[in-house]
């Protein structure tokens, strides 16, 4: 539909004319063409604008963060919060010698650390545990989720910090207590998730079990476990964030070792670029585990 | 050729929300050993519900099913199933979903080595022996549908039970797969029941046509006997008067007799 139209004749003039044709009459020397309009110069500018597009957003939110910290730090004069500047130098420091050990209330940054991810990896297996197989029967009975239902809704909502003081009257000790109190808050989203999938695996793969006669056992491990995982991975990702939270405030309580005890005692010699470190170290921990287990989930994933 | 399936007087009835709810009712058939039959009827007429009697998933609410004179209790690996939307379990290779049926019906006699060589003939027997090591997901409709069928002819099953195996397929793969059905069905003599509303198909495939009238309380309306020459080839039937009159009395039951009324 164009609104020029040519006849062979205009067409001809064109084609002939030496304005338009150059080449023809004087070849020139062949240039190789530049390296943003080959193939390979294309691909390599597309993917530069991916990475740009995906990794600049995060870069600038980070840096107004950075920003405003700063900001808010030079208005407090004196007694404001440290500067990030004043923040790294101290954490240069801190992770300089990180497995320091001078006796019981001053260890290094890095046993701290281990403290903490071995309580929670103690707490959160022993939940693990017992609420794996327990969300299986919940699902598979109903009787069973009939049974246990009330005592779920009504345990689920306390707060993870109210079983601290169960946990030192009837253990007498802190370790043992703090475990406790992990255990207890990361158990129910393992075990409600465990159940939930347990009851909603589809009906066309239990059809397939009946059609075929299978052993219970082989029900378990060929569909039932299967095709439970991927609400399984996401019941313990739950738990281990609801862990990691809880693990501070345990150890603020139960004092010794641990992150959660290292803030308070930083609180008490009152230096505040170790809190400020403290929290960075807690988000950048609990980022790390949260990505692994995404990544465990991710290998289950079979749609 | 002796009466092997026998259903008498079957009646399903189903608790629903709403109170019961009659699907089926008054259904009398016999099947001979080796005979294909296919269930066809308007979608919601309870051929499924029939099938899943035979299989055993549901236990009839009155009458009786008798498979060589015994009574069927509930689903066995001597009535194999190919469901209608594949039901491959996704965490197993096509070879591991094979393998899982062989293994049930099989194990206790033979040896790994044996179990894992009817395994791959199944997989031959539909042409998939190039994609044994592939996982579902990765797979075509057809190609699934195909392991499905592995599968159950893997059980080398008295009966075998297809519930609208192609229906989900497009024209050109169905075809190619029916053709395969009737080839592997003349080889090993299994006993067939069918579901479909395809009438192409139910032609094509079956010695005799079981026509179902509209739920609720849906029973056996006409059966209609097609005695077309095998084996028999889809292109050559295009000019058998004999196939255009069959077809044509499945087409009269489904839409002049038992048209369904447009919910």
């Amino acid at each position: 539909m164009s609104a020029v139209t040519f006849n062979e004749g205009s067409l001809k003039d064109i084609m002939n004319h030496p304005d338009t044709v150059p080449a023809a009459s004087a070849p020139a020397k062949p240039r190789p063409t530049p390296f943003f309009q080959t193939e390979r110069g294309q691909a390599w500018l597309e993917s530069a604008g991916n990475f740009f597009r995906a990794t600049l957003p995060p870069v600038i939110g980070l840096v107004l963060f950075v920003l405003l910290w700063q900001i808010v730090s030079s208005s407090g004069g004196d007694q404001g919060l440290p500067g990030p500047a004043k923040t790294w130098e101290s954490a240069k420091e801190l992770f300089a010698d990180p497995f320091y050990d001078n006796g019981p209330n001053d260890k290094g940054i890095g046993w701290n650390i281990l403290h903490s991810l071995y309580r929670v990896g103690a707490g959160f297996g022993l939940a693990a545990l017992i609420g794996i197989p327990l969300g299986f029967m919940i699902g598979r009975f109903r009787f069973l989720a009939g049974m246990t239902a009330p005592i779920i809704s009504l345990l689920r909502p306390v707060s993870p910090l109210a079983w601290l003081p169960i946990g030192l009257y009837v253990f007498k000790e802190t370790e043992p207590a703090s475990l406790w109190v992990i255990f207890i808050s990361s158990i129910w989203p393992i075990i409600l998730n465990t159940a939930a999938g347990v009851s909603r695996v589809p009906q066309d793969y239990l059809n397939v079990a009946r059609v075929l006669n299978l052993s219970e056992w082989k029900i378990f491990t060929r569909i039932l476990f299967p095709s439970v995982l991927p609400h399984l991975m996401t019941g313990i990702r739950l738990s281990m964030g609801v862990a990691w939270l809880v693990i501070v405030a345990a150890e603020m309580l139960t004092g010794g070792t641990g992150l959660g005890f290292w803030v308070w005692d930083e609180w008490n010699n009152l230096n505040v670029e170790h809190i400020l470190i403290a929290i960075f170290i807690v988000g950048i921990v609990g980022l790390i585990l949260e990505q692994a287990l995404v990544l465990v989930a991710k290998r289950f994933n079979y749609e | 050729m002796h009466n092997y399936l026998h259903i008498e007087n079957a009646k399903m009835v189903f608790d629903t929300k709403k109170g019961k709810f009659t699907a089926l009712t008054d259904i009398n058939l016999t099947v001979k050993q080796g005979e294909f039959i296919a269930l066809i009827g308007h979608s919601g007429c309870g051929k499924s519900t029939l099938l899943n009697l035979v299989a055993g998933l549901t236990t009839p609410t009155d009458g009786i099913l008798l498979l060589s004179e015994r009574e069927i209790s509930g689903p066995g690996p001597e009535r194999a199933v190919v469901f209608q939307n594949h039901s491959l379990l996704p965490w197993l290779t096509c070879f591991g979903n094979v393998y899982l049926a062989v293994e049930r019906v099989f194990g206790a006699k033979e040896g790994k080595a044996k179990l894992k060589e009817r395994t791959q003939a199944a997989l031959e027997l539909v042409g998939l022996a190039h994609a044994m090591h592939k996982h579902p997901n990765e797979i075509s409709g057809g190609m699934k549908q195909r392991v499905g069928i592995a599968r159950a002819l893997a059980m080398e099953p008295k009966v075998l039970l297809l519930d609208e195996p192609f229906g989900a397929l497009d024209a050109l793969t169905r075809a190619g797969l029916q053709d395969e059905l009737m080839r592997i069905v003349q080889e090993t003599h299994a006993t067939t029941l069918m579901v479909t509303h395809d009438v192409d198909e139910a032609v094509l495939l079956s010695d005799r046509i079981v026509m179902m009238t509209n739920g609720p309380a849906a029973t056996i309306g006409e059966i209609l006997e097609v005695d077309l020459p095998r084996p028999r080839d889809r292109l050559k039937l295009a000019e058998n008067p004999q196939y255009h009159h069959l077809r044509g009395q499945v087409l009269e039951f489904l839409y002049q007799k038992h048209m369904k009324k447009a919910a």
